[in-house]
């Protein structure tokens, strides 16, 4: 049974590695390479319906190169083949053996459905078991830690080996919230509730896609999952709780004000803000600015500037008579919100 | 040749499928009919799922009173009667009293549609707009979908019994009264449905 | 007795006429605009996503671009498509002078036409509808969507109704005007197929329409059924939309499989394999076609329950379908094979059918869905599906027939080029989309980072878009040249085919059959060739022939609707030049007038007299 299990394992690896020369694309990205026990069931049955159609289609191409190789006719050949009207006993084969191969894989579709859909908490976590709200809006991504208190935007933080569970609703149209290393994908709804878990094996951060066409910039909508060990977690999810502290440089400072006249409205700062905009408690953290640019001055100022530019179709209003004083200092306030080294 | 009949002999006893344009009519209606029930169907499933979707309107409990809708059941079952003994007189080739029972049938509709157009006033009367809620637009359009049939069908049926007045029955019009009778049981059964799915359903 | 048929100019006679053939040829030709125009977007979106990051299309545009291609290629070029095929071989194959309703059969080619021009004004008023050919709310309801969607909303549903009376048309055709002896058993598999996918739109077709309506209701008159905090559902739209749209794919992909049933075994010189089998497993993909629609919403979140109940539907599928290839190949097993263009088409459909099935297999597990769920994966497999199936069955079907419909063959050399590119290219482009989706890059997505590894396939899948259009050009090359040097055809059946359209002499006489043909089996004119003298023996004898009268009804008919449709978009325009209402009225009243004169005014058509029918048999020489 393990010996079984390993060639199972080594098997599609080598036929993939065969076929695409290694391209698998990237790593924490793609689905070809899974980094939870969700993401390796997902494959390793992908590869058992892989297998199985692949002998059908064996088959088939097999009887097709027969007849284009035996069957052709020639030129002033004008006999006039057998009129064959049919074979009962051919014609029950090959509706019999289907019914058989789409039976092997009948059973994983019942069993792993269930599985997906059972969102109650691991036993062995229990009470310490992840909750997060997640919620949609174009083009971005709202993470509410009900039970901690808290909001995070774009970026996710879950622990390492333990099953989290994923509360999901949409605040404007629908979008699906997928993490294709770790998961499946499933939608959010206006109007609904879904469920959902997933589980990291190795810390890690993760690329997340909306994968449900949401609008003009549904393509930016990414979001990053990060796996941290169950300490470094905790460690995170108390800078997040703590009370926003006194940013210390001067410009900062001036930054805060700057921020309080112009951005308070739609973006939370600590704890459980407005939600019109993604919180940005922790933004010195965040690897990119609006959900796709490398998080640096350049980008950041253009994004506040234009942000339709940027992300065609988003609410973001734009501030393009912003002084540049202004912009600097709010850029050094953004800067000063860190959670995670202070 | 399928397009000649003898009719010297009086009309034959089914004037509806005596020539090959009657029989393909007869039968391409029932397949429109077939696709309507589809239609119906789909406005059935729309208000079911969304009859309990009130938001801050009125509820069905709040509105429906069963006897204008039961007196509005009765009218149009009679009108389907009605239109089933003009067939009747139609296949005997006695064009009077077929007329007679055809343009009672019309009566009988328009007065159904009369009805309807109160009980619609009312109900915006009473804080049930087409765009108060979902259950308000889906019971709208499921029950104004099928007073728009009545509407077309009472159109149709005049326009035909105008035109053919003074023809008697011929083999080119038999068809298209015959068709027009069907349309009329069909927008009766629908009615049956909808006096079930809607109002019973939406009093209890 | 009415009298004869005068003399009218060239485009009178095609705006009024009522025929058959005509009608499959307008068919075509509008069909194979709106094929090249949505296939111009196809090629845009592709180079938009060659290189990641570039700036071809804006993200709106690329919307708009993926609706308008997805809606086109439908509703507007493969429906259309099949229908000119349809419409030109369904009354010559089962020995008939024309189809049950005449005028119907117009009135639904011009209604599909508006309904398509309707459409396409989109562009001309702010952009065309962008939320993908499904339109899920709410991102096509009214808070989030621009007048584009109107477009969509009111020209589908005028061109719906063309589509519906058509296919009633088709099924009374069918039933009630066979040729004596052709029995149900003995109908060409493309006749069969057809039949059923006419029954499909009967019943997937108003949904459509209802679910159209609804949307209307709420876009344009504030209606609440999708509004979620006015007591409506979002995901109700998705299931009235898949009632449609997944039956929807049958009603392409089966009159595609008859084409196939046709082409294999006239270049195969045999007869189809298991033809009753054929039959019946049609019948079951029908059925099973409605119980599936649900597997298009694993994701949605409708639970365990449901979706395990649709994942195992969907999955019987594959029996009858599977059923169906392997009675093809052994259709050529055993056969004498002439691979000409056609026949090049026609076979490379099986393997190729076969790779876009077994994918489907594998998005039939639901819980696995998770993983390919609206990624490229699923792109892939429905343009296997789509391209790899009705697209190289249609152009089997038009190299096949283009003969017996135009009088002159298309060049071969040209033919067999075209096929090797238009295949090739085809493979390149959507291959690699089955692994896109498998390395995380979601569909309908207008452009893709740098650093996530999915460059080299996007790359190659834009490069097979230019061998698909390369091959596409090709076509036209030999549309072109084959019109002014293609080899003549005088005969009636220059493929030594099996069928009753290759009974008629070319070109087709209005009337088809001089004599309405006794037909005596299965493959009634191979029948002939071997049991008699190879002429289909008369089941009447020669005598004056009945036919409709052209009329121009139908034509003003499709106008009122187009501006019927037109008012009611206007309703929800900024700034419309003239109040929307009397637009909308005004059509209304034109195609409700048009309807009134036709059913008042008696029209009973006019005979062919014997002496014209006598002279015709002459001419044609047999």
């Amino acid at each position: 049974m393990k010996l079984w299990k390993t060639a199972w394992r080594f098997l599609p690896l080598s036929l993939l590695v065969f076929v695409l020369t290694g391209c698998l694309g990237e790593t924490n990205l793609t689905a070809l390479d899974p980094k939870g026990p969700q993401s390796q069931w997902l494959f390793d049955n992908m590869l058992l319906s892989l297998y199985i159609m692949a002998l059908v289609t064996i088959v088939v191409f097999a009887i097709f190169f027969i007849i284009l190789a035996k069957y052709r006719r020639a030129p002033g050949d004008d006999e006039i083949p057998k009129q064959v009207h049919g074979n009962t006993a051919l014609e029950i084969t090959w509706t019999v053996i289907p019914i058989i191969l789409l039976t092997i894989l009948a059973v994983p579709t019942i069993t792993g459905q269930f599985m997906l859909a059972d969102v109650e908490p691991d036993p062995e976590i229990g009470e310490d078991t992840v909750y997060i709200k997640v919620t949609g809006h174009q083009f971005w991504w709202q993470f509410d830690y009900e039970d901690e208190g808290f909001t995070a935007g774009q970026e996710v933080y879950i622990p390492v080996g333990e099953k989290v569970i994923f509360e999901l609703h949409a605040q404007d149209v629908l979008h699906s919230f997928w993490v294709p290393a770790l998961g499946g994908k499933l939608d959010t709804v206006p109007g609904i509730t879904n469920h959902m878990w997933l589980e990291a094996d190795e810390p890690g951060v993760y690329k997340g896609k909306c994968a449900e066409l949401c609008g003009p910039s549904h393509a930016l909508m990414d979001f990053k999952l990060i796996a941290l060990e169950r300490d470094e977690y905790d460690a995170w999810v108390e800078g997040m709780q703590a009370e926003v502290e006194e940013p210390t440089e001067a410009l900062a400072q001036q930054g805060r004000d700057v921020f309080e006249a112009s951005c308070i409205g739609c973006h939370a700062v600590g704890g459980m803000g407005s939600a019109t905009g993604p919180a940005l408690s922790d933004f010195a953290n965040r690897e990119v600015v609006a959900g796709y640019l490398e998080n640096n001055d350049e980008n950041l100022e253009a994004w506040i500037r234009d942000p339709e530019a940027l992300k065609q179709g988003n609410n973001m209003p734009a501030f393009p008579d912003m002084s540049d004083e202004d912009m600097e200092a709010l850029i050094a306030y953004l800067r000063s919100l860190d959670v995670q080294n202070h | 040749m399928a397009g000649h009949v003898d009719t010297s002999k009086g009309l034959p006893s089914h004037p509806e499928r005596a020539t090959l344009e009657g029989k393909n009519k007869f039968l391409g209606f029932w397949f429109f009919l077939g696709g309507e029930t589809i239609l119906f169907a789909t406005f059935f499933g729309t208000y079911l799922g969304l009859r309990n979707g009130v938001a801050d309107g009125p509820t069905s409990q709040d509105l429906f009173h069963l006897p204008l809708v039961f007196i509005m059941t009765m009218l149009l079952l009679t009108s389907s009667l009605t239109s089933v003994l003009a067939m009747f007189a139609m296949k005997k080739n006695k064009f009077g009293t077929f007329k007679i029972w055809m343009w009672i049938t019309v009566l009988l509709g328009l007065a159904f549609l009369g009805f309807e157009i109160y009980e619609f006033y009312e109900y915006v009367h009473h804080g049930l707009g087409f765009t108060t809620s979902a259950f308000a637009s889906s019971f709208f359009s499921l029950v104004g979908l099928h007073g728009a049939h009545v509407a077309f069908g009472l159109c149709w049926i005049t326009v035909l019994l105008i035109r053919y007045n003074k023809t008697g029955i011929t083999l080119t019009n038999a068809p298209k009264f015959y068709l027009a009778s069907l349309y009329w049981h069909f927008i009766d059964v629908v009615w049956v449905f909808i006096f079930t799915v809607v109002y019973l359903m939406g009093v209890v | 007795m009415a009298a004869q048929k005068q003399e009218k100019s060239v485009i009178w006679d095609w705006l009024t006429t009522v025929d058959h053939k005509k009608l499959g040829i307008m068919y075509l030709i509008a069909g194979t605009l709106f094929f090249v125009k949505a296939g111009v977007m196809a090629l845009f979106m592709r180079i938009q996503l060659m290189y990641p990051e570039m700036n071809f299309l804006s993200g709106q545009t690329f919307n708009e671009f993926i609706t308008m291609h997805g809606t086109i290629m439908l509703f507007l070029a493969a429906t259309p498509l099949l229908f000119a095929f349809m419409n030109y071989v369904i009354p010559l194959q089962i020995g008939a002078r024309d189809v049950a309703f005449p005028f119907v059969n117009a009135l639904g080619f011009w209604i599909f036409l508006s309904g398509g021009l309707l459409l396409s004004m989109s562009w001309f008023f702010g952009g065309g509808p962008d939320a993908g050919w499904t339109a899920y709310v709410p991102l096509s309801s009214r808070d989030y969507a621009g007048v584009g969607l109107d477009f969509y909303v009111l020209g589908l549903q005028v061109s719906g109704i063309g589509t519906l009376v058509s296919a009633i048309n088709f099924l009374v055709t069918i039933i009630n005007m066979r040729a004596p002896g052709m029995t149900m058993m003995r109908l060409p598999l493309f006749v069969w197929t057809s039949f059923i996918s006419s029954t499909l739109i009967l019943f997937a077709f108003t949904p459509l329409a209802a679910g159209l309506a609804l949307l209307m209701l709420d876009r344009i008159f504030d209606a609440q059924f999708f509004i979620p905090n006015m007591g409506g559902n979002v995901v109700l739209w998705q299931h009235i939309f898949w009632i449609f749209g997944h039956p929807e794919v049958y009603i392409l992909v089966l009159p595609a499989f008859g084409i196939i049933s046709e082409v294999i075994p006239a270049f195969s010189r045999k007869r189809l394999f298991g033809y009753t089998a054929m039959v019946f497993a049609t019948m079951i993909i029908a059925f099973l076609g409605f119980m599936v629609w649900a597997h298009h919403m694993f994701t949605v979140g409708m639970g365990p329950v449901a979706n395990s109940i649709f994942a195992i539907a969907t999955m019987t599928i594959a029996v009858p379908t599977g059923i169906k290839i392997f009675n093809w190949l052994f259709t050529m097993w055993g056969g004498k094979i002439t691979f000409n263009t056609a026949m090049l088409f026609a076979s490379s459909f099986v393997p190729t059918f076969v790779l876009g099935g077994v994918t489907g297999v594998m998005l039939a597990m639901a819980p696995v869905d998770y993983l390919y769920h609206d990624t490229y994966f699923v792109v892939a497999h429905f343009h296997y599906i789509i391209v790899g199936g009705i697209v190289l069955a249609l152009f089997a079907g038009l190299f096949y027939w283009y003969p017996k419909m135009f009088g002159h063959m298309l060049n071969e050399t040209l033919g067999k080029l075209f096929f090797w590119v238009f295949y090739i290219g085809f493979h390149l482009t959507f291959f690699v989309q089955h692994l896109l989706g498998l390395m995380g890059m979601p569909r309908r997505v207008y452009t893709y980072l740098g650093d996530q590894g999915l460059d080299t396939f996007n790359f190659i899948s834009t490069i097979g878009t230019f061998f698909m259009s390369a091959g596409v050009i090709l076509l036209v090359i030999n549309v072109i040249y084959s019109a002014f040097k293609g080899e003549r055809v005088t005969v009636a059946d220059p493929w030594d085919a099996r069928t009753l359209e290759w009974a008629v002499p070319t070109p087709v006489p209005e009337y088809n059959f001089a004599q309405t043909p006794q037909v005596r089996s299965l493959d009634p004119l191979f029948y002939e060739k071997i049991h008699g003298d190879g002429n289909m023996k008369p089941a009447e004898p020669v005598q004056p022939i009945h036919m409709p009268n052209g009329s121009i009804l139908p034509l003003i008919i499709s106008v009122g609707l187009f501006f019927a449709g037109f008012g009611m978009i206007m309703l929800n325009m900024e700034n419309p030049i003239i109040n929307p209402w009397i637009v909308a009225v005004g059509g209304l009243a034109i195609t409700f007038g048009a309807m009134f004169v036709r059913s008042v005014k008696e029209d009973h058509g006019y005979y062919v007299p014997v002496e014209q029918v006598k002279a015709d048999l002459k001419k044609g020489g047999n």
